[in-house]
């Protein structure tokens, strides 16, 4: 088990290398002058020479990488284009938002997702499964940009039950600690806002969790159904236990290995989908962050949030693979 | 492997007659209606794409000025002439959602078969010579899996520039770590039989035992994730396309469609409406061929 995890550890050196290497070459093996890039076209020549010698561009490719990399290890990861301002400090201010979307969004899929998977393969063939299978499959097929936006006209344009956008109406007062709103408002005991973010949420994240609750419903019904027809569940229910016994007790603890595996890689589904999400629901995320510098063309912004996710990606799939092993004490012996 | 064998075995006591398992494949494909739903729904939007300027009543690009934002036929204030209305330049919709089907077709078609091509030949090499090379590949597809796929999308395209020729591509680059996987994975499982021990000792160059002896015994897996991969490439196109980073106006492409309807969506939502309608039933045609595909394919998920 610990040459495990220390073999996985060792495999996260080489990978995030290589990520690293993937963003630096894409900004400068891109046609065109990264120093025109950054200042735009209207550049003096003076000044681009001047950043061209800040940057290292008159150094060679391998030498302006390691220096890339050594500001990277500092946690350096330079500065955006329009606001001047630390690539990591608007991170930390985007992250959060982020986080908390992708978390209920999570939640949602986990919750709704194991049931709908549960009743299903407890029920085979009935009524429930039909519909709730053929759900999931237009829920994986679900443009879900185009959903949020139905979403929108209906609940906000039409019935005006939700907000239409961001994540706190303008005249509601809310002390910013962590940039997690709703964690914020209980931390400060501030009910109104607390109740304002949760309504601001809802359209955002029930959008977002469409594809990983489809997902994760597909997935525990057929490890549900995989171990409802082993030998030992036959041998439970025929000690007479419980069909509830049976099932939430003896079957569900096996059914749930895959299961976390599946929701642990959600993580990047959810990402992609919060570019999306983000972008319509004017959310102040990471996801919309990118858009708006993909938009303008800030390389650096593109650069360290791409280094960032991607970065986070692989840690979470690592936790997950290695959460794994822990779980199923199987796979360590392969 | 062991109750693979057997499962043949007793499946040729059940049918004497000796078939083709491709027949039995096709009728296992047959009985299965979800995926004979999927199949039609492909079929229709094939056809629809093939045979786009006779089927639309109206030309995709041609702004009316006197139609604009007509609603539906059966709204009020909906004619004949524009069955699914107009959008704000007075185009017809329907023609534009069915010219919508040749564009997404043709860039899953394209964006695929580059993650087909390249990904069957990176699989094969890979599963092939083994060792070192192997490492080497598979770590690369690793790391290429470690971006979350539509972010990779995006930033091939912020680097390239935002064209529905740069969005195929950015998809195919993304799709490739999938295909490498399953066909690695399938060229592993079969080079270790028989029949290339054979082909190896009567002097078979490696190329020929790869292309003409092994990857044929791989093809189920590939069809199925082709069939899965034309699915999720309509829909990033469409994604990239809502994005402003695929297809550009006047193109008419389903994303790009709903992307310049956002701002109409009280006066007209019709205008958003049919093209995300397209897109989902698109994309689930596939998905269901796809999933029915992977049960007949694989008799290993039979039971």
């Amino acid at each position: 088990m610990l040459a495990y995890i220390i073999r996985r550890i060792f495999i996260l050196v080489p990978t995030l290398f290589g990520v690293s290497l993937i963003v630096f070459t894409m900004l400068h093996l891109t046609p065109g002058d990264p120093a025109e890039l950054l200042l735009g076209e209207r550049a003096t020549e003076e000044s681009l020479h001047a950043l061209r010698d800040h940057l290292g561009l008159n150094e060679p490719l391998y030498v302006q990488y390691g220096m890339f990399l050594k500001r990277l290890i500092k946690g350096d990861l330079g500065e955006t284009i329009r606001t001047r301002q630390k690539v990591w400090t608007e991170i930390k201010q985007r992250f959060p938002a982020t986080m908390e979307l992708s978390f209920v969004a999570l939640m949602i899929s986990c919750v709704l997702g194991i049931f709908l998977g549960i009743i299903s393969a407890t029920k085979q063939y009935s009524i429930f499964d039909y519909l709730s299978m053929v759900g999931a499959l237009i829920g994986v097929s679900m443009p879900i940009f185009w959903l949020g936006l139905v979403f929108m006209l209906v609940f906000s344009l039409n019935l005006g039950w939700l907000p239409i956008s961001g994540r706190l109406s303008i005249d509601v007062d809310l002390s910013v600690i962590t940039n997690f709103y709703i964690f914020d408002a209980i931390l400060t005991r501030n009910w109104i806002a607390f109740k304002d973010a949760i309504w601001h949420i809802i359209m955002p994240a029930v959008t977002l969790s469409t594809i990983p609750t489809a997902i994760v419903a597909r997935m525990t019904r057929s490890a549900m159904l995989e171990v409802l027809r082993q030998d030992y569940i036959k041998t439970a229910k025929a000690k007479g236990l419980s069909q509830f016994k049976v099932v939430y007790k003896h079957a569900l603890r096996n059914a749930m290995i895959p299961v976390i595996t599946t929701i642990g890689l959600q993580f990047g589904v959810l990402l992609c989908g919060a570019i999306l999400t983000e972008t319509i629901f004017a959310w102040p995320g990471m996801g919309k962050w990118m858009y708006d510098a993909v938009m303008q063309r800030d390389y650096m912004v593109i650069q360290g949030g791409t280094l960032f996710i991607s970065t986070l990606f692989i840690l979470i799939n690592l936790v997950v693979d290695l959460l794994y092993a822990v779980i199923n004490p199987r796979i360590s012996v392969q | 492997m062991n109750s693979e064998k057997f499962m043949s075995k007793e499946k040729s006591i059940k049918n004497p007659e000796d078939r083709h398992p491709m027949l039995d494949q096709m009728s296992q494909l047959w009985r299965n209606k979800i995926a004979v739903v999927g199949l039609v729904i492909v079929i229709i939007f094939v056809l629809a794409a093939i045979f786009a300027p006779s089927l639309s009543p109206h030309d995709p690009v041609d702004a009316s000025l006197y139609d604009q934002l007509k609603p539906p036929i059966w709204a009020e204030g909906g004619s004949s002439r524009n069955i699914l209305g107009t959008d704000d330049l007075g185009r017809d919709i329907l023609s534009r959602i069915i010219y919508g089907a040749r564009v997404s077709l043709l860039v899953a078609v394209f964006s695929v078969g580059i993650a087909f091509f390249f990904g069957t030949l990176i699989g094969a090499i890979s599963g092939y010579y083994k060792g070192t090379l192997d490492n080497v590949i598979m770590r690369l597809m690793d790391i290429l899996l470690s971006f979350p796929y539509i972010l990779l999308a995006i930033v091939v395209v912020a680097y390239l520039g935002p064209s529905l020729r740069n969005a195929m591509i950015a998809i195919g680059i993304t799709y490739v770590p999938r295909f490498a996987r399953i066909v690695r994975g399938s060229v592993l499982e079969e080079s270790e039989k028989d029949y290339v021990l054979a082909a190896k000792s009567i002097g078979a160059r490696d190329w020929r035992i790869i292309f003409v002896n092994i990857l044929p015994n791989c093809l189920g897996p590939l069809i199925v994730q082709t069939t899965l991969s034309f699915a999720s490439a309509i829909l990033d196109a469409a994604a990239l396309s809502f994005l402003g980073l695929g297809a550009q106006p006047p193109t008419p492409e389903w994303g790009a469609m709903i992307a310049s309807s956002r701002s109409l969506i009280l006066r007209a939502s019709w205008v958003m409406t049919f093209p995300g309608i397209a897109i989902l039933l698109a994309v689930l045609g596939f998905n269901l061929l796809g999933d029915g595909l992977r049960d007949a394919l694989d008799p290993r998920l039979r039971d």
